[in-house]
């Protein structure tokens, strides 16, 4: 029947528009680039001098110098970078860098002193999230150019408020927010601004600009980043060391493990950055690809609000902590992404400790809940971000603390959501992790083992203020620690420290993420550092 | 507007054209009320949420002193009343405020992401229309057949099965094993940085620059998440065909049609299938209306850098000045179709002809 024959051939036609597919090819990655799919969302900024991210970390590291870098072989020390040698004064308050001669910038400008000062200036001046790093050393945007400035081409001088531990000022001068901006090219795209109480200077030291502009010495530039899709970086040819093998590294957004997974065995990416344990499982066994992965400088926990009366009591504390199955979860939902480790300063830092004394112990948890009064438990809330691995702790957390009469309820929530009400101190227990700020046991001493004022309109917030836990010896001995010059002294007081809040702290810390990448068999000198900042694509190349 | 209203809509002259003045009058004043609401709701909803806009700004680690500074500058320190009128008086203008996320102009990113989601959505709802619609009119001349029930189980398959398992579902069999269609992005990696798009549209770009090996890469990369769209937008458009249709067939004038001894084709082609046109129209349109809304799970599981993917984005991370201009934006754009699809009408009902 016509009628048939007209209907089916125009079904024909449409199946064929969809069907016409493309003959099977195997996709590669073009030899002279770097794949990576990663999670990139969180990045806001790629100034330096603003951002504070974990991804944008990893794009500063490679495309920006510093005066002086965390040593790889020993993470409790710092090499030459920028600088090739550096004296601190007898009263320990000034720190005089001698910079390598004849640098340059990617634009060909070269590097002096007065980059690496203007750098300073426009850090602190901007006071954006991460300018405290410095700051704490008794700098401010009226006495910057004072305290950091040039003396002569290749001498740079940094002073500081207090006779602080060397390795401490080190330490933070490694972290990006002290990465040195090429500052001839950065004052060509200034932008001007109104002074008002809150912003004293009448130009924006190019961070408009820099926002997705470049201006740095690094073993790649940045060519592009476009929010939420990729990050794409250049070999920079005029890198003062050892050049970068590849000619570009592409970062493209992907969020979802199992995406990321299928496009690595297809060989659309090359790395693949965001892999759950079971993805990671399949990936260790297929024969074209490998994983590998390097522990990270932020610990899991879980901490009790203090205001609670419940969870304040001591031995409610301490019976938290034997409420933790550990080793179930480090071979479940931790296997491959972390590993057990109960006290605050991660492995790598100086001074840590890996003394983990809990076990899952009901009957101890129970005998402690009865001296507390509570023998047949309680009822309390978590607020969990959605995701893993929190949310499978959490199940499991919930499950434990079950066996000793504590119901737990779970209140599920966006990252932002329960964030929010943990910044705010209106939850009971929390469950998230601290990354700490820069590579030195103050970044997480200060956080987990300090809080000058627990009023709720202090001006300094720890994760112990968030906990209202109020500690006013402790608080005293971190600030010591600060100000100790001998490195070994200086370390045993952080294990002390370490020691003292194991049993008594609000916070059950669980495991230190172990950041994992899974990849193709051709990429050589593929690894990851041990801060985010030192993930370098540098060495990389491909077969 | 209702189908009713615009059937009962008929005249001559120039009762006709106030007529059609008094319901496109009628039209703007529905169209800016919704807008007003939709600002509104919009934004108190986003000022409800219990998240901190400064977070998103800043991160978890700023200073308590920076926190204040930036939540004065971001006007948060005001009453929401003001807040409110500050909004609505910089919208006017076209001004929908910076995205925190990509620290561009909302209406910069949107102009970027939209282009993506109109070229996915186009393709989607063609495959749609160009399948549903003969699998419709099939479905009904061939009542109870084979090719009814095989229509009725994709329909139902449609309706039931949620897109992104079936769209997982493709990207495991066509990419993963088959290796027929391209990862999920819009274009391969060695292409993404060498061409340079004029429009947003990538296949019309492509061809336009005479690049056949980019129009082929984009086209391997937008078959499988159109062709899902598609699917989609076929079981709808097919069964709504199918009872249009069966309607039709029911009526006199076909066995009128028979009795003068018009051949089948004619009669169904000629005559039922653009009686049931009128109605078909605005289901199409419907569709392809929800289909720019960004469908939103296809846009994630297929890396789609669109207007759902974005709006998405934004809302998880607080970044509301993009969720509000995406938002209103989307509406504009359902509004016009709407429009657009009122005038189709008129033009396609005979009885709206001017004899």
């Amino acid at each position: 029947m016509m009628l048939e024959k007209f209907a089916v051939r125009s079904l024909l036609a449409g199946v064929a528009m969809t069907a016409l597919l493309a003959t099977p090819a195997f996709a590669v990655t073009p030899a002279d680039t770097l794949v990576e799919g990663f999670a990139i969302d969180d990045i806001i900024s790629m100034d330096p001098g603003e951002a504070f991210e974990l991804s944008t970390a990893e794009v500063t590291g490679n495309t920006y110098d510093l005066l002086v870098r965390l040593d790889l072989k020993d993470t409790s020390k710092v090499k030459p970078d920028l600088a090739e040698s550096w004296t601190v004064s007898d009263d320990g308050l000034t720190y005089t860098f001698k910079l390598k001669p004849g640098m340059k910038f990617a634009s060909g400008n070269p590097i002096t002193a007065a980059d690496v000062a203007y750098s300073f200036e426009r850090a602190i001046k901007l006071d954006k999230s991460p300018a405290f790093i410095i700051n704490q050393f008794g700098i401010s945007g009226d006495n910057v150019t004072e305290k950091a400035k040039a003396v002569d081409d290749t001498t740079f001088q940094f002073v500081v408020d207090k006779a602080y531990a060397p390795s401490f000022v080190l330490n933070c001068l490694s972290a990006t927010v002290a990465s040195v901006v090429d500052a001839k090219l950065v004052k060509e795209h200034v932008a001007a601004v109104t002074p008002s109480a809150d912003y004293k200077w009448d130009n924006d030291f190019g961070n408009a600009w820099l926002k997705t502009g470049y201006a740095g010495s690094g073993q790649y530039k940045l060519r592009e980043w476009r929010a939420n899709e990729a990050v794409v970086l250049e070999r920079n040819d005029n890198y003062n060391g050892e050049k970068a093998k590849l000619a570009r590294v592409i970062y493209r957004n992907m969020k979802e493990s199992s995406a990321q997974r299928l496009a690595l065995e297809a060989g659309d990416i090359d790395v693949a950055r965001n892999l759950e344990p079971n993805d990671l499982d399949a990936i260790a066994k297929n024969a074209d690809l490998t994983t590998t992965s390097a522990p990270k400088g932020t610990v899991y926990y879980i901490s009790l609000n203090q205001k609670n009366p419940n969870l304040a009591k001591p031995e409610v504390r301490q019976a938290f902590k034997y409420l933790v199955d550990y080793d179930a979860l480090s071979t479940t939902i931790l296997k491959g992404i972390g590993e057990i480790h109960q006290s605050f300063l991660p492995k790598g830092d100086l001074g840590a400790i890996d003394d983990n004394p809990f076990k899952l112990d009901v009957a101890k948890a129970k005998e402690l809940l009865a001296k507390a009064g509570l023998p047949d438990g309680f009822k309390v809330t978590m607020d969990v971000r959605v995701g893993q691995p929190t949310t499978g702790m959490a199940e499991s957390i919930q499950q434990t603390l079950g066996q000793a009469g504590i119901k737990l309820e779970i209140i599920p929530g966006d990252g932002k959501q329960t964030l929010t009400k943990y910044r705010a101190r209106n939850h009971d227990i929390y469950i998230g992790n601290w990354g700490q700020d820069y590579f030195d046991p103050n970044s997480n001493a200060q956080t987990f083992a300090s809080n000058p004022d627990n009023s709720d309109a202090a001006k300094i917030k720890t994760l112990a203020w968030r906990n209202a836990w109020d500690i006013p010896d402790l608080t005293k001995e971190t600030e010591a620690a600060l100000l100790e010059k001998d490195s070994g002294k200086r370390a045993d007081m952080y294990k002390d420290l370490q020691k003292k809040i194991l049993d008594t702290s609000p916070f059950v810390i669980i495991h230190q993420q172990l950041e994992v990448a899974g990849l193709r068999k051709n990429l050589k000198g593929f690894a990851l550092g041990p801060s985010f900042d030192t993930n370098f694509v540098g060495p990389v190349s491909k077969e | 507007m209702s189908i009713a209203e615009n059937q009962v809509a008929a005249g001559r002259g120039s009762a006709r054209a106030v007529a059609i003045l008094s319901s496109l009058g009628r039209f703007l004043v529905i169209a800016v009320t919704t807008y007003l609401g939709l600002l509104a709701v919009t934004f108190f909803i986003g000022r409800v949420i219990p998240i901190d806009p400064v977070l998103a700004v800043l991160g978890d680690r700023a200073p308590t002193a920076v926190v204040e500074r930036t939540r004065r500058e971001m006007g948060l320190d005001l009453p929401w009343i003001e807040q409110f009128y500050l909004y609505v008086k910089a919208a006017l203008r076209g001004d929908f405020g910076t995205s925190v996320l990509t620290t561009n102009p909302v209406m910069s990113d949107i102009r970027r992401v939209f282009p993506a989601t109109i070229e996915l959505a186009t393709l989607g709802t063609l495959i749609g229309a160009v399948i549903g619609v003969p699998l419709g009119v099939l479905a009904a001349v061939r009542r109870g057949s084979l090719i009814d029930q095989i229509a009725r189980i994709i329909g139902l398959i449609g309706y039931s099965v949620p897109i992104f398992w079936l769209g997982l579902l493709g990207l495991v069999l066509f990419y993963a094993k088959l290796q027929w269609v391209a990862f999920p992005a819009r274009l391969d990696v060695v292409y993404e940085y060498t061409f340079t798009p004029i429009t947003g549209f990538y296949l019309l770009d492509s061809a336009m620059q005479g690049q056949w090996d980019v129009f082929y890469d984009a086209y391997r990369h937008i078959i499988l998440p159109a062709a899902l769209l598609g699917y989609f937008a076929l079981a709808y458009i097919s069964r709504m065909t199918r009872s249009f249709m069966l309607n039709e067939l029911a009526q006199e004038y076909i066995v009128a049609a028979r009795a003068k001894g018009l051949s089948e084709t004619r009669i169904i082609w000629g005559h039922a299938l653009r009686n049931a046109a009128v109605p078909m129209v605005t289901v199409i349109a419907l569709s392809y209306a929800s289909l720019l809304e960004g469908s939103v799970l296809t846009e994630t599981v297929f890396s789609w850098p669109g207007i759902g993917l974005y709006i998405t984005n934004s809302l998880t991370n607080a970044d509301m000045n993009a969720v509000l201009g995406g938002t209103i934006i989307i509406g504009s754009v359902f509004i016009a179709i709407n429009l657009l699809s009122d005038l189709l009408y008129r033009l396609l009902d005979p009885r709206t002809k001017v004899g």
